[in-house]
């Protein structure tokens, strides 16, 4: 089993209350984002419903990364990488050094940005501050993030990509002898595109089992339940038909969604299904479905309906507190 | 003329033996892109991706952004034209040392509609940070390596394979057009194999006292090359382009850009594919057809000259007729 040193990860790993202190930080990542998106009057919330726990878990138990070495309030835009741009950075520096030791992350869904900032924000890699830029002109800490926004290291906003350049990743990693792995996380819908099928079928041909991969399986997409726009399932036969070890969990369960990152490599790639629920913590969004996609309030009234609603659970994490 | 057979299948895994950060990554093409003697030679930096292009492309971006230095062997409409997202966002955009190898530009094959890229070149101006050569002769199928090589970002390359003249005796340079004749009356600038069709109509324009500064352009993208603009200023009537691609992206409207910025009011003639697609036929035929051979080019001078110069498909030098089934040939397509 691996070993941290204090500074490379935020939850103490030798004490048996790993869980709670990772059930916490999803839940405060819930609640910042629903903090934020009253703020914006709407937002990208279910997906911070759906996919809070597996966040926590990634970045307090699943990834060994070593400490942030970008600055925690995130510079503002300075260009396109290019040949006369060399100053360009990623935002990989958020997620730890390019150690050979180290772990990488790739994130896939750039809509969920700003979870990720927010798991950044509730993990020590980035200061509070600096979601004030959310969405602002000249800031990076963009909506649908690019690769030099907090935490990007690819930019996938183009839904499909970052598998594939993750393989790229994988395979250099393991031809340079390197022993860090390299972990996606991706979304149920994504795997519409053919792109995503093409790379299953190149890792598992390539026995890539540096590389792990969890599915927030939360059966939601723009246009409304996926199952509606285009079916995926059934997803982990599918997978497993390309050749892919795949597991199944749920997707709120902290000690499940950590499990599968334990097993010892064995020449597949590893695939974590976790099952979720978009409206996870805030039942009441149920109300909208299928539209969960994007937060936008049809009336006043229900903007309030949420601001209390958000009230009340801010309050009961002070008082919790 | 010399003929040089499959220059790239010989050179190409010599020239790389002593660059161990170079893959190849091929997509089920691997002898039809002349890449089999690499494989041969250097298995373990040769990387099979299957008939799968999106992956192949994002895939070479991600090994590109941990030191190696991927050479996608394929043909030219499925670097360009299928995996176009993938290129310019996995590619293109974090401006990645991958190197785009598209082989069988425009009517050089008579594969058909399919395998024909007419739209290689424009596609690629199109991204930002993506550099364009285009290869015109053996000397240049060898010497783009070392070019693209040193290219601090990515590079698409338009290869010829197969049975390639020798042209040039000196190497291809980055941003550097070959003069191949100068002259006050009239420009020719050509690129890719329509340089050959035009160094065909030299000596009759020469015999009826048309005077012609002839430019062989291989860098696309950047377009800063100063003889472009100063051939534009000294010729008297006019600017011919040529090239094998559509006349829409190319060199032809490369050339227009540049003639419309520095406000040039001198005419332009681009030959090329004119908006249209090709077909499977020979090269001969859809040269002819489609108005890229020299017949087309002696046309062209007598439009922007205004007179005729009764020079007749006999006066001008043999056209070089490929055999169907050259054994040089990779494959029958």
């Amino acid at each position: 089993m691996n070993t941290y040193n204090a500074s490379d990860s935020f939850v103490d790993n030798s004490s048996p209350q790993w869980q709670t202190q990772t059930e916490q930080i999803a839940h405060n990542i819930r609640l910042r984002v629903f903090k934020f998106v009253m703020q914006n009057g709407g937002g990208y919330l279910s997906q911070a419903c759906s996919s809070a726990e597996l966040f926590a878990t990634l970045y307090t138990k699943i990834m060994h990364l070593g400490p942030s070495t970008a600055p925690l309030i995130p510079i503002p835009y300075a260009g396109n990488p290019g040949s006369t741009n060399p100053n360009y950075q990623t935002g990989g520096g958020y997620n730890g050094p390019h150690e050979p030791q180290y772990d990488r992350f790739i994130f896939s869904p750039s809509h969920y940005a700003l979870v990720h900032y927010a798991t950044l924000i509730e993990v020590g890699r980035m200061a509070e501050v600096g979601l004030a830029q959310f969405n602002q002109d000249g800031s990076t800490v963009e909506m649908i993030g690019a690769e030099h926004s907090p935490g990007g290291e690819v930019t996938s906003g183009s839904l499909g990509q970052a598998i594939s350049q993750a393989g790229g990743i994988a395979m250099a990693r393991q031809r340079k002898g390197e022993t860090g792995r390299v972990w996606v996380l991706m979304t149920d819908g994504e795997f519409q595109e053919g792109q995503v099928w093409e790379a299953v079928q190149a890792l598992s041909h390539y026995r890539l089992d540096n590389i792990g991969v969890y599915i927030d399986v939360n059966a939601q997409q723009c246009d409304g339940a996926v199952e509606s726009v285009m079916t995926t399932e059934p997803l982990a036969q599918k997978l497993t038909a390309f050749g892919a070890r795949t597991i199944a969990v749920d997707g709120h369960d902290v000690t499940a969604l950590a499990a599968p990152a334990k097993l010892a490599p064995n020449g597949q790639p590893l695939f974590v299904l976790s099952h979720s629920d978009p409206c996870r913590g805030i039942p009441k969004l149920a109300e909208r479905k299928p539209a969960l996609h994007y937060l936008r309030f049809k009336t006043d009234q229900e903007r309030q309906e949420y601001q209390d609603l958000f009230e009340e659970m801010q309050h009961k994490a002070q008082n919790h507190c | 003329m010399e003929i040089v057979k499959r220059p790239h299948r010989t050179h190409f895994p010599a020239w790389a033996a002593d660059k161990p950060k170079i893959l190849v990554l091929s997509a089920d093409l691997t002898s039809s892109c002349e890449a089999d003697l690499f494989r041969n030679q250097h298995p373990q930096r040769f990387i099979s991706m299957g008939m799968a292009e999106q992956n192949m492309m994002s895939w070479a971006g991600g090994l590109a952004r941990e030191g190696f230095e991927p050479w996608i062997h394929t043909f030219a409409v499925f670097v360009c034209r299928r995996p176009f997202d993938q290129v310019a966002m996995s590619i293109g955009y974090p401006n990645l040392k991958v190197r785009l190898v598209g082989f069988l530009p425009g009517i050089t094959t008579p594969g058909g509609v399919t395998h024909q890229a007419i739209d290689d070149i424009g596609l690629m101006r199109l991204i930002p940070n993506m550099c364009i050569l285009v290869t015109g002769d053996a000397t240049e199928v060898e010497s783009v390596l070392d070019v693209a090589h040193t290219v601090n970002g990515p590079v698409y390359i338009s290869m010829l394979r197969g049975e390639v003249p020798r042209l040039f005796a000196s190497p291809l340079k980055l941003g550097q057009a070959r003069i191949l004749s100068t002259g006050k009356d009239l420009a020719i600038i050509s690129s890719g194999i329509s340089t050959e069709e035009a160094l065909r109509v030299q000596s009759c324009l020469k015999a009826k006292a048309v005077s012609v500064q002839h430019l062989h352009v291989s860098t696309i993208k950047p377009f800063t090359d100063p003889r472009i603009q100063d051939t534009i200023e000294q010729v008297r009537y006019g600017v011919i382009t040529i090239e094998n691609h559509s006349i829409i992206g190319g060199l032809g409207s490369a050339v227009a850009e540049v003639m419309a910025t520095m406000g040039s009011s001198k005419r332009l003639v681009r030959l090329g594919i004119q908006d249209v697609y090709a077909h499977g036929a020979s090269r001969p035929y859809l040269m002819r057809e489609l108005g890229l051979d020299a017949m087309a080019l002696i046309d062209a001078v007598e439009s922007l000259l205004g007179q005729a110069l009764n020079i007749e498909a006999q006066d001008l030098a043999a056209v070089r007729i490929d055999a169907v089934h050259s054994e040089a040939k990779a494959e029958a397509l």
